[in-house]
């Protein structure tokens, strides 16, 4: 028997991310500055998403795929670990938890996030969930000393165990029902043997939604989020309200819409009460919350119901505007918590919203970037929140489902509440403690990049949404 | 007629078996039931034909990670169970939604229908041997997916390490 290695070119980028965490968890026992070791990570990544750009077909027997798709999503995850990573540096030291598995850790995540956004088989898919998962749990209970970061990490972990099992027990059936796990397989055999209409096909596929539904916090599957994302490290509420969300939309856009689509009707029925309850349950609950961490996790499942309506619509606009959304999403999330870690002092949390009060009077440049992402998060012109809105909206309504998009933008005007609020709070009161911020370059950095994407998006969205577009060829 | 006996028995046992883990109040009590309970398991793989599963089955979970269990009890001091009142009080309600997925499942399930049969039939694992065709598969067609699994052990461990190591600078 011999052995024949399949073609690596197309897993190049994985083999490098690979590479970086393991390099990073060697370097870490020598380097005794850790701060070397986020600027390896980075450079790392730059090269990594470099090797990207001529990885495309499959390999492993079809199991893995790297396509524009995949490529779109990966890019997404990139720029997530750079901008988390920049925000974490100074961060982390405050925190005192300055190692150097945190970087690896970091790297091995969004290597689960690769290989699930290029899983064409559902073993793969299953296996990178797990990888990035896992490593996400670590990283929310990185701070061991506060008994908070323990509670993220325990409720992250036992609540995402609980929803693997759900993808288990769906990948099982689907298996059992076709014999294969290859996704485009798995497609032609629906399609082919009439197993449309079928009650286990159906339960199936919504065992998986149940479980997408937990990566991607979506209600009534958010519970873990609010806690798990007010717990976590800062920076690594950053990095997990965008990294596996986007990961989670991956996984979804591909296994519902090749594998299951020929029963687009039963999961779109599915999905869209998730969509407009996670709209309406994210925007609600947000307004009771004092806590800006909590806030956000709120405000990351309402945006969760919103990237869903282009899943919903079903179409390659809507895959496509789905794309868009997240992309943005990274960019004016991170944006706000890194505002969010900068407030964060020795010895003072500034978690508070009321901490926010006056923060103009004291700190006008912080404050005017804090309003960009604000205006974003609502979706207000001319900042990227409101295109990635604008055409999630438009692809649905498109595709007919005007009166969801009506109750989208209701709970949009919703949310202004609650995210001008802060702008309020900063413009408009006096500030009655002293609030200090932790300047660092990384940060600034950080800042200036997110700031500027999500003005150059709002003003000039064509590039991006003809990229998303683009990727989808062949789709 | 004998397979399917043995089998509704060991189905039951399984069931019976998780809620005795469960519902024990002497943790080692739960571990030894858990022990019993993996037994059982590993012979379900018996019936798929897969010897070899089952006797991985036996000496990883019953041999290496029970064991892991029992020290950790042991080490730990637990004679006071800590008492705290339940967080979510409303049983009946969670009891109604198991009832109802269950009914669900079970509805559903009856509609399955065996879809095709791929290349490694029980007939193929019986002339190759299950060991054989395992190792096989697992350094061929199974490549990628046994070496994503190394790295989320590689995870584990380090986060095992992260979290449990004590060098708190306070």
């Amino acid at each position: 028997m011999n052995l024949q290695l399949p073609p690596l070119g197309p897993i190049m980028p994985e083999i490098f991310m690979t590479s970086l965490a393991l390099i990073l968890l060697m370097a870490d026992l020598f380097i005794k500055k850790k701060e070397v070791l986020a600027g390896a990570s980075i450079l790392g990544v730059l090269v990594v998403a470099y090797t990207l750009i001529g990885s495309s077909g499959s390999t492993f027997g079809g199991m893995f795929i790297s396509d524009g798709y995949s490529s779109f999503f990966k890019a997404i995850f990139f720029i997530n670990l750079i901008l988390s990573v920049l925000i974490s540096i100074k961060y982390i030291r405050i925190e005192r938890v300055n190692f150097g598995e945190y970087y690896s850790l970091i790297a091995l995540s969004t290597l689960g996030m690769m290989i699930m956004a290029s899983a064409a088989d559902l073993i793969v898919l299953y296996l990178g969930l797990e990888l990035m998962a896992l490593s996400t749990y670590i990283l929310a209970g990185f701070i061991r000393y506060d008994i908070k970061s323990n509670e993220a990490a325990l409720k992250y972990f036992l609540l995402g165990a609980f929803s693997s099992a759900f993808l288990l027990y769906g990948i099982s059936l689907i298996y059992g029902l076709t014999g294969t796990t290859s996704i485009k397989a798995i497609a032609s055999f629906i399609s082919e043997k009439g197993l449309v209409g079928n009650p286990a096909l159906s339960l199936s596929m919504t065992l998986f939604v149940v479980a997408f539904g937990f990566k991607i916090a979506a209600v009534p599957f958010h519970m873990w989020a609010p806690d798990a994302y007010e717990g976590a490290p800062t920076s690594i509420t950053a990095f997990m309200s965008v990294g596996p969300k986007a990961a989670g939309f991956a996984v979804l856009g591909r296994v519902f819409m090749i594998a299951f689509a020929s029963i687009k009707f039963e999961w779109t029925f599915l999905l869209i009460p998730l969509s407009i309850l996670s709209m309406a349950i994210g925007n609600i609950v947000a307004l009771a919350q004092s806590n800006i961490k909590r806030m956000l996790a709120y405000s990351s499942i309402a945006h969760a119901g919103y990237a869903l309506i282009g899943v919903i619509a079903a179409n390659t606009d809507g895959v496509a505007s789905m794309m868009n959304y997240l992309m943005i999403y990274a960019f004016m999330n991170i944006g706000a918590f890194a505002v969010v870690i900068m407030l964060r002092t020795e010895g003072f949390k500034g978690e508070n919203i009321t901490d926010y009060e006056g923060l103009a009077k004291t700190h006008p440049f912080l404050s005017a970037l804090m309003l960009i992402f604000m205006f974003s998060l609502t979706g207000i012109p001319p900042t990227a929140g409101f295109i990635g809105k604008l055409y999630v909206f438009m692809s649905a309504i498109n595709a007919g489902y005007t009166w969801l998009v009506l109750v989208a933008v209701v709970f949009s005007v919703i949310s202004a509440y609650f995210y001008l609020r802060i702008v309020m709070y900063m413009y408009m009161r006096e500030p009655k403690i002293e609030v200090g911020t932790s300047k660092s370059g990384t940060l600034g950095v950080a800042l200036g990049v997110t700031a500027v994407m999500v003005l150059a998006i709002g003003v000039y969205p064509k590039c991006l949404v003809e990229l998303a577009r683009a990727a989808l060829s062949g789709f | 007629m004998l397979p399917e006996l043995f089998f509704v028995y060991f189905a039951f046992a399984i069931i019976l078996l998780s809620i005795l883990v469960v519902t024990r109040k002497n943790p080692v009590h739960s571990v030894l039931w858990m022990l019993l309970l993996f037994f059982h398991i590993a012979s379900l793989y018996l019936f798929l034909n897969a010897e070899f599963m089952a006797l991985i089955q036996m000496i990883v979970y019953a041999g290496g990670i029970l064991v892991l269990f029992l020290f950790a009890i042991l080490l730990v001091n637990i004679k006071e169970e800590i008492r705290i009142t339940r967080f979510i009080g409303a049983w009946p309600t969670g009891l109604t939604f198991a009832i109802g997925i269950f009914i669900v499942i079970f509805v559903s399930i009856k509609s399955f229908v065996l879809g095709q049969q791929g290349t490694y039939t029980i007939d193929f694992i019986k002339k190759e041997s299950h060991t054989k065709a395992l190792g096989k598969l697992l350094y061929t067609d199974f490549l990628y997916p046994f070496e994503i699994a190394s790295l989320i052990l590689l995870v584990a461990i380090i986060g095992a390490i992260i979290l449990a190591k004590r060098r708190i600078k306070s």
